[in-house]
């Protein structure tokens, strides 16, 4: 196939649903941050000197990239998934050393007017090689090996990302958790998970030793219930639960305290209602609540959001785009867009499992849940139910890195899934 | 694929189900907390409606102008602007809004218009310098009128309206002032002139801002975010002038009713102790609201009471610029103190003398008598010797002297648009006469200084005081120190040797002193001062009456030059106004109260 027909092969195959979600998304996005940051005093929509005009260069562009992933043979992105993986491994190595500090965080590259952010695409390359890594027909996920590879290839990234001070992209690396669930991990590693989570901001919340004395009472009630019902439970095994946890929760402080930067502890005690500070951590979530809160069931009206409009809320037109949402479009706004993200990831799940190859069932998943975890941080914070950890709602917020990484993320699925049948 | 695989494959297929049920479950309790947010409860409503948010700018408050011994020529009062922010504007009552501001509704549709158009969520000014009286009746309802708030402004103050041109005035500035300095926003003061426009950096200091967040009633609640976006103001710098706000005062009372000038210099440092232009004007006229009105009808006066005479105006200087002319005479040894030139009085040819006297005269003589043939021989012999032939050689000799001395320019000091006065190149007598169409003969009248040759008071004054130096000057200047910090001027010396200036100091010495001196009625008590009059034609009406002169002689301590215009002989009216004033400067007080009245209420107008 010549270029130009694969180009048109590949739009005529690809999926329609996304390609809908896809530009409404950028489109609602993009009048978002221009009703966020819209000043009177600024005409053309395309002043590069304001976010809505670079926005929509961004958002140019990224058409642009998607023509290219269209253009491009399917099987590249297979064939030198390890060498992208890479690639960007040393662009996250060197950013440490040769990167543009910005607002705290060390993870621009510059170079002459153009700067990128490396570790956003570290969330596509982990996608594409892990996608090999366990795609490989000839690998076994009950493997040892198998399995401790993978976690490796998300570790070390993360690891870099964390190192540049980027906690929230780092923490969307814990997303591919769920990839490699699907792919057959033991769904007890889910629930140690979501145990842990719930024993530390308990640990944080309740007093250790009434914490522990809860734990022990869990624990002997099941194993009585489960005794009576005639099942085989080692006693060893309910113990060493019991010390695990009681462990763990004892670490909690150590960890709090030792590992979790000042401002993140301000965060999650904010969040937790330990902590009321309107004016400093707590500021921009109660602000953000504000917004959203007061959108009512309609919303104000576009262009007509107070909260927005007067500045409140910080970083409004990246992290918090979701207020201009929730205040100026309301319940029905809010249900619209998060509706899109589900539809969104519901359908890279439905679409991944038809895929006839391995590689391109894990990537359609990483996809999915890198989506995922996105829409679930960023909303969640702005709603007040997770702490403050910045990340960008994928094509709604604005940022030309993550929007490059986010379309390149999306499209290479789309381009894979268009060309699923010439796969074996 | 091995058949075991492919069931474990199906297997976990079917953990799709899980992980989507997992997405399904967070989607729905998010939107149950945005629905319980945004339907059910009201609370992020009332806070939202509470939350409004107000940039106050603070400004700070414009430095003061002191005189010499502390005293304030500029202060400040407090003004208050009434701000609106149309966007907020809600509810109005219209009409006791403009009950209280005493406007009609034509202007505050008209004045809100002008608001929108400038931003509709940007504060501009609705009502500017409200009175302290309607900002005690607005502030009581203020809850009333959402959307408005008041800010406080200074304004200037002048407690002796004296030097309003050397001061200068603050006027809000222009579209042409914003685009040059981004610091400027609408409804800012500038500095438009004088001291003001000069030192405008330094006075206006830093604007400030404050954030405050205000609740549905319009009042205050506090600074947003502890004061983390706002921005401290800082003050502006004090300005200590040189002036001596006595001798200022004394010199604006003299010069009432009369066209002219007076400037009185320290030598030694060239600060200005007084400079009067009159007719003047009350600088607390241009002040306020009234700025306007009031600024047209002094600019319509036909006295021009906003032309600063001291610096702008030119005048051929008369007999004064004879001093110069001898100068430069002795600098090119063409002449000598006993040079001598006959006089033959009124029949004097190319140039007759006003009165006659004993001749020939020697130089001092001749300075004390004011010859005119005298200084025509001195001026010939001057070119003729500088000259070897060619007449642009010596003229221009001549005239870099002349200039050495601070004529022909503006002084690069802190008063903004003096005029240069004229001392004429060779190119411009090249361009009327021609190249070999002219010679000392031809440019005669330069010799007792009329002609094309022009100066300024501020000239003059500062020729008394090079003199008085014995050769050298400051840069005549109003400023010495900013905040108590000195200002540093470059010293500039003349091309004239001191001992020469020496020699024309006995001459001044003898106008005073000498027995037919022609400022003899006006010695000061106990004081030896040295001066020079000066009578000049112009086609305008009577003589301009020009003096100069400084005191004590030895260490002279005050330079001073006085233009009277139209009002004849030099001796009858410059003179004892320049004695008056250097006796308040150098003792404090005027005792020759009988005089001082004489003067004074005299009206030459």
């Amino acid at each position: 196939m010549n270029r130009r027909d694969r180009f048109s092969t590949s739009f005529a195959q690809a999926d329609r649903l996304l390609l809908w979600i896809y530009f409404i998304l950028t489109l609602v996005g993009w009048l978002n941050i221009y009703s966020a940051v819209y000043d009177e005093s600024h005409h053309s929509i395309f002043d590069m000197q304001v976010n809505y005009g670079r926005q929509l260069v961004w958002i140019l562009t990224s058409y642009l990239l998607v023509a290219m992933v269209m253009i491009s043979d399917s099987r590249f992105y297979s064939t030198f998934a390890y060498i992208i993986y890479f690639l960007v491994l040393i662009l996250l190595v060197a950013v440490i050393f040769i990167g543009k500090e910005v607002s705290g965080s060390k993870s621009w590259i510059q170079y002459g007017a153009f700067q990128i952010q490396p570790a956003e695409f570290a969330k596509l390359s982990t996608s594409l090689g892990l996608a090999a890594w366990l795609g490989n027909i000839k690998r076994r996920f009950e493997d040892f090996s198998t399995q401790l590879v993978a976690y490796l290839m998300i570790f070390i990234p993360a690891v870099l990302i964390l190192a540049q001070k980027e906690t929230g992209s780092a923490l969307v690396f814990a997303s591919f958790i769920l990839v490699l669930y699907r792919e057959g991990m033991s769904g007890l590693i889910l629930i140690i998970g979501l145990v842990s989570a719930v024993l530390f901001v308990l640990a944080l919340l309740v007093n250790k030793y009434v914490l522990i004395s809860l734990i022990a009472l869990l624990l002997s009630v099941g194993w009585f219930y489960l005794k009576r019902h005639r099942k085989k439970i080692s006693i060893w095994l309910v113990l060493a639960a019991f010390v695990v946890s009681s462990v763990f929760v004892f670490s909690v402080d150590y960890v709090f305290d030792r590992v979790l930067q000042p401002h993140q502890k301000t965060r999650i005690n904010v969040l937790l209602g330990k902590e009321v500070d309107l004016k400093g951590a707590g500021y921009n979530v109660h602000q953000s609540m504000i917004a959203i809160g007061s959108g009512g069931f309609w919303g104000k009206g576009y262009m007509k959001g107070t909260q927005t409009k007067y500045n409140y809320v910080p970083e409004q037109s990246t992290d918090f785009i979701f207020c201009t949402i929730g205040e100026e479009w309301g319940f029905v706004g809010s249900l619209a867009i998060i509706g899109l993200y589900v539809v969104l990831i519901y359908r890279l799940m439905q679409l991944a499992e038809r895929q006839r190859t391995p590689f391109s069932r894990i990537y359609g998943y990483c996809v999915a849940v890198i989506f995922f975890f996105h829409m679930a941080i960023n909303i969640g914070m702005t709603i007040g139910l997770l702490p403050v950890i910045g990340i960008p709602l994928p094509f709604l917020s604005y940022g030309g890195s993550s929007m490059w990484a986010f379309t390149l993320l999306l499209f290479i699925f789309i381009k894979l899934d268009a060309h699923r049948h010439e796969y074996v | 694929m091995p058949v075991t695989q492919l069931s474990q494959q199906r297997k976990f297929a079917q953990r799709r189900y899980v992980l989507s049920g997992i997405v399904v479950v967070v989607a729905a309790i998010y939107l149950l907390k945005i629905f319980f947010m945004q339907v059910v409860s009201d609370k992020y409503k009332i806070l939202s409606d509470s939350n409004v948010r107000r940039v106050v700018t603070i400004y700070p408050a414009r430095g003061l102008i002191l005189d010499r011994k502390g005293r304030k020529l500029v202060a400040n009062e407090e003004a208050y602007d009434l701000m609106v922010i149309p966007r907020q504007v809600q509810n109005l009552d219209t009409a006791e809004l403009c009950r209280l501001l005493d406007i009609d509704r034509k202007t505050f549709e008209a004045r809100m218009k002008k608001a929108k158009d400038f931003s509709r969520y940007k504060a501009s000014p609705f009502v500017e310098q409200i009175d302290k009286e309607t900002y005690g009746f607005l502030q009581e309802k203020m809850y009333k009128f959402q959307g408005f708030y008041v800010q406080n402004r200074t304004l200037r103050k002048y407690p002796f309206p004296v030097a309003a041109h050397t001061l200068g005035y603050v006027g809000e500035v222009n579209p042409g002032e914003i685009a040059a300095d981004p610091y400027y926003k609408m409804g800012d003061y500038i500095g438009k002139s004088g001291l003001e426009k000069f030192y405008e950096t330094q006075l206006r200091g830093v604007k400030g801002e404050k954030i405050v967040l205000v609740d549905v009633f319009n009042r205050e609640k506090g600074s947003f975010e502890n004061g983390k976006y706002d921005k401290p103001q800082k003050p502006g710098l004090d300005l200590e002038t040189s002036i001596d706000l006595d001798l200022q005062l004394l010199g604006e009372k003299l010069m009432q009713n009369k066209r002219g000038s007076i400037v009185a210099l320290e030598p030694a440092t060239g600060e200005i102790l007084a400079i009067v232009s009159s007719p003047a004007y009350d600088p607390n006229l241009l002040v306020g609201r009234v700025r306007g009105a009031n600024f047209n009808k002094l600019s319509r006066d036909p006295l021009k009471p906003l032309f600063n005479r001291a610096i702008q105006a030119t005048y051929s200087p008369g007999s004064t610029f004879k001093l110069i002319n001898a100068l430069v005479g002795l600098q090119t040894s063409a002449i000598t103190r006993d040079s001598r030139f006959s006089c033959q009085g009124k029949g004097s040819v190319p140039i007759a003398c006003s009165h006659s006297h004993y001749s020939p005269l020697e130089l001092i003589g001749a300075i004390e008598q004011s010859c005119n043939p005298y200084f025509w021989g001195v001026f010939r012999t001057t070119l003729q010797k500088t000259s070897e032939g060619d007449i642009h050689k010596g003229y221009n000799i001549w005239r870099n002297h002349v200039m050495s001395l601070g004529f022909g320019q503006a002084f690069e000091s802190d008063i903004p648009n003096q005029a240069k006065g004229n001392i004429p190149s060779s190119n411009y007598y090249d361009r009327y006469f021609g190249p070999k169409g002219w010679n000392s003969l031809t440019i005669r009248s330069l010799s007792i200084g009329q002609g094309e040759i022009l100066v300024t008071p501020l000239q003059l004054a500062n020729q008394a005081a090079v003199i008085a130096n014995r050769g050298y000057y400051f840069p005549p200047h109003v400023v010495r120190k900013i905040n108590g910090v000195p200002t540093k001027w470059p010293r500039k010396q003349s091309s004239i040797d001191p001992r020469h200036f020496e020699t024309i100091i006995e001459g001044m010495y003898e106008v005073f002193q000498g027995a037919s001196g022609t400022a003899r009625w006006y010695r000061l008590e106990n004081i030896e001062a040295c001066g020079k009059t000066g009578t000049v034609q112009n086609p305008h009406g009577k003589d301009h009456s020009l003096f100069i002169a400084f005191a004590p002689a030895q260490k002279p301590t005050i330079a001073i030059a006085v233009v009277v215009e139209n009002a004849g002989f030099g001796a009858t009216w410059a003179v004892p106004i320049a004695s008056l004033m250097m006796e308040q400067y150098l003792t404090g007080e005027v005792k020759r109260t009988e005089l001082l009245e004489k003067m004074s209420n005299a009206n030459l107008l």
